[in-house]
């Protein structure tokens, strides 16, 4: 168990390639960390330097308030679970799980126990211990049945498994894994989900966790880090980051459908009420953002997001207010209880996303009006960064 | 139909070119089993040879073997032991030199890796000949003339050939197992001695086949840096066997014992055979 720090790490290509930009994260002990962010982002790379695979071009990494940056993988009491499993082809399961084990052995010499009997003895229990340990990993992830036979003939949830449980036997201090789950079909992937979370509550160890997938990131994190271009984008909870994204990227990343986003203008009404101009639309602001926030974004272009379930379908009788859209639906894409409509308003594609309930009457090609549900909205300055909002 | 006559002709391609092959093999076999009159006849083109001799010889071989050399047995068994001192120390040298080597070359980054490369592979097109003198005096220098020490050291700095081959076959294989064993706890000697050379079975394979048949057979080395009889290898001592009795009334003894010289890489072939096509198809596929 220990605590992870970076302090402005940077890795740096070349001359110019800003792979991981000036990263600062401190990881508590026992917490599950998820990095995320497109592919590029320098994810990857950070948790790569953490293991030590890469050096640092800048900044530190400490693992247990010791400073790491020289010190070689095998020595910072790490664990990684690679995203093509990397085990032995040549070894079967047992092999492959005591082979990190067997090179931390004590009493390694065949030849020494014939004639020394407590060396003997010891390398005896020794011996006993691996077996001990890599049976409980086995009985942990249930494949004890596996064990005798070489990772060619196992299936690939199966190989996931064996990869966690080399990472597993070692009792790491801290658990690293790099896109584990992407090479499993989305069933096996849901499953393998529940039973890291399940794991990660078990141990209580300290997890650093790499995905692309934005939904596997929410679901498994107790933080989240988004990143973009080697530079972090935000670090929260996955609740704070999916309710107040901390900018126009980190809004669009994170949710499925992604958010809407509009491009628009602020200006007053007669009645000197912020409103949001989009096309040829209209909204009124509702008092959602402080006035003085919206007065200093001036005559910029301001970007309004809002996420596909807060952009609710008006049934036909109901009253038009200043927040609505009016469109007509091209397609809908239904989830079992959820669906999720894609209509287009001024031009530009919109998703709403709604119980399949309300749905029935609604057709492809039908027009549709949509209310913009103001009090969930998000508001982004032309630079991308968010306008803080009290309500949130 | 078409396709029966087509096998057909498969077959009978195939078994031709079979019999020509082991026309040879079988000529040696047949005159070191004949009786001295009529093997030096057959070679004199007086009689012809049949299928299988009327009444087979089998004292020649005793017969060969036991008057390799000036003491009875000695000059044969003292060629055998050289020639498989000789033969396995160069195999065991150049599977580790050459592995470790290629590994070298594909999974460590260093400054000057490409040139160096390039450099070795630049030593396959030097033609054999034209470093035996220099390499002779350095070996004299050394004072390694006559002791089988030029013969054996020099496969452990690894064979250019062979260097290739494992780089190739070692690039395959995913960074990630190394990495794995490096967080593991191993060292890259280790990663090399627990990953790579078991992973490199087939083109141990190769390596091993070929530079045993080589090896085995090898004349110019040995005749170049062995002088006494002592030191001999098989091949050495098969020529002067063959000085000595190479008259058309020894012609049977000669054949026998080359034919006891040729058996050990012929089991080797046989038995390494699925290994090895294994391993040469997977160079083809995987480059």
């Amino acid at each position: 168990m220990a605590t992870v720090e970076l302090k402005a790490v940077s890795k740096i290509y070349g001359t110019t390639v800003r792979a991981v930009d000036s990263v600062d994260l401190s990881i508590s002990d026992g917490e599950f960390i998820v990095l995320v962010g497109p592919s590029g982002c320098g994810k990857s790379t950070t948790l790569r330097m953490i293991a030590g695979l890469e050096d640092l071009s800048g900044g530190t990494i400490s693992i247990g308030n010791r400073i790491v940056n020289d010190v070689p993988p095998k020595d910072r009491n790490i664990a990684m679970v690679f995203q093509n499993y990397a085990l032995y082809p040549h070894l079967n399961v047992r092999q492959n799980l005591s082979f990190g084990l067997e090179r931390r052995r004590t009493f390694k010499s065949r030849w020494r126990g014939i004639w020394d009997s407590t060396y003997r003895t010891q390398r005896h229990a020794e011996r006993l211990a691996i077996t001990a340990r890599v049976d409980a990993a086995a009985r942990t992830l249930g494949i004890e049945q596996l064990l005798h036979r070489p990772p060619r003939e196992l299936s690939g949830g199966q190989r996931q498994r064996v990869a966690v449980g080399r990472a597993l036997v070692r009792d790491p201090a801290v658990f690293l894994f790099d896109e584990p789950l992407s090479n499993l079909d989305a069933l096996l992937r849901g499953e393998m989900r529940t039973e890291l979370r399940i794991l990660h509550r078990s141990l209580r160890a300290t997890m650093v966790y790499v995905t692309h997938d934005q939904e596997e990131a929410m679901s498994l994190a107790d933080r989240m880090v988004v990143m973009k271009d080697g530079v972090v984008q935000q670090i929260g909870s996955p609740a704070e980051i999916y309710g107040s994204p901390a900018n126009r990227f980190v809004a669009g990343f994170i949710g499925t459908p992604p958010m809407n986003m509009f491009e628009g203008r602020i200006a007053r009404d007669s009645t000197g009420d912020f409103t949001f101009h989009w096309k040829e639309s209209v909204f009124s602001l509702c008092k959602r953002w402080v006035a003085g926030e919206l007065s200093a974004l001036g005559h910029d272009t301001v970007t309004l997001g809002i996420r596909p379930d807060r952009l609710r379908i008006l049934p036909a009788g109901e009253n038009k207010n200043s927040c609505c859209l009016t469109g007509h639906v091209v397609t809908i894409e239904r989830y079992g209880p959820l669906a999720d409509i894609v209509a287009v308003v001024n031009g530009m594609r919109v998703i709403s996303r709604t119980s399949t309930d309300t749905l029935a009457a609604i057709c492809e090609g039908d027009a549709i009006t949509l209310e913009f549900q103001m009090q969930f909205a998000h508001m982004f300055r032309a630079d991308g960064s968010a306008v803080t909002s009290p309500r949130n | 139909m078409n396709r029966t006559l087509w096998k057909i002709c498969q077959y009978a391609i195939l078994l031709a070119g079979a019999t020509i092959l082991l026309l040879p093999l079988w000529w040696m076999l047949v005159v070191s089993l004949e009786t001295p009159e009529r093997a030096g006849a057959a070679i004199a083109g007086g009689i012809g040879l049949s299928l299988w001799p009327p009444s087979p010889q089998w004292g020649n071989y005793p017969q060969a073997l036991s008057e390799m050399g000036s003491v009875p047995w000695q000059g044969f068994l003292n060629a055998l032991a050289n020639s498989i001192v000789v033969t396995v120390l160069v195999v065991i040298g150049t599977v580790l030199s050459s592995s470790l080597v290629g590994f070298a070359f594909a999974r460590i980054r260093f400054r000057g890796s490409r040139g160096l490369f390039l450099l070795m592979l630049s030593t396959m097109m030097l033609p054999g000949q034209v470093t035996i003198i220099p390499l002779f005096l350095f070996f004299r220098n050394l004072g390694w003339i006559d002791s089988l020490l030029p013969l054996i050291v020099p496969a452990f700095f690894g064979n250019a050939f062979f260097i290739f081959m494992y780089r190739q076959f070692i690039t395959q294989i995913p960074e990630s197992l190394l990495e794995a064993a490096k967080v593991d706890g191993y060292t890259l000697l280790g990663i090399w001695w627990r990953i790579i050379l078991p992973l490199c079975r087939p083109v141990t394979a190769i390596c091993a086949v070929f530079t045993f048949i080589y090896v085995w057979n090898d004349f110019m080395g040995p005749l170049i840096y062995l002088h006494s009889d002592e030191q001999a290898t098989l091949a050495v001592a098969l020529n002067s066997f063959r000085n000595q009795y190479g008259g058309l009334e020894d012609v049977h003894l000669l054949m026998a014992a080359s034919l006891v010289t040729m058996i050990p890489c012929i089991l080797l072939f046989s038995a390494s055979q699925r290994h090895f096509i294994e391993g040469l198809a997977r160079g083809a596929v995987k480059g």
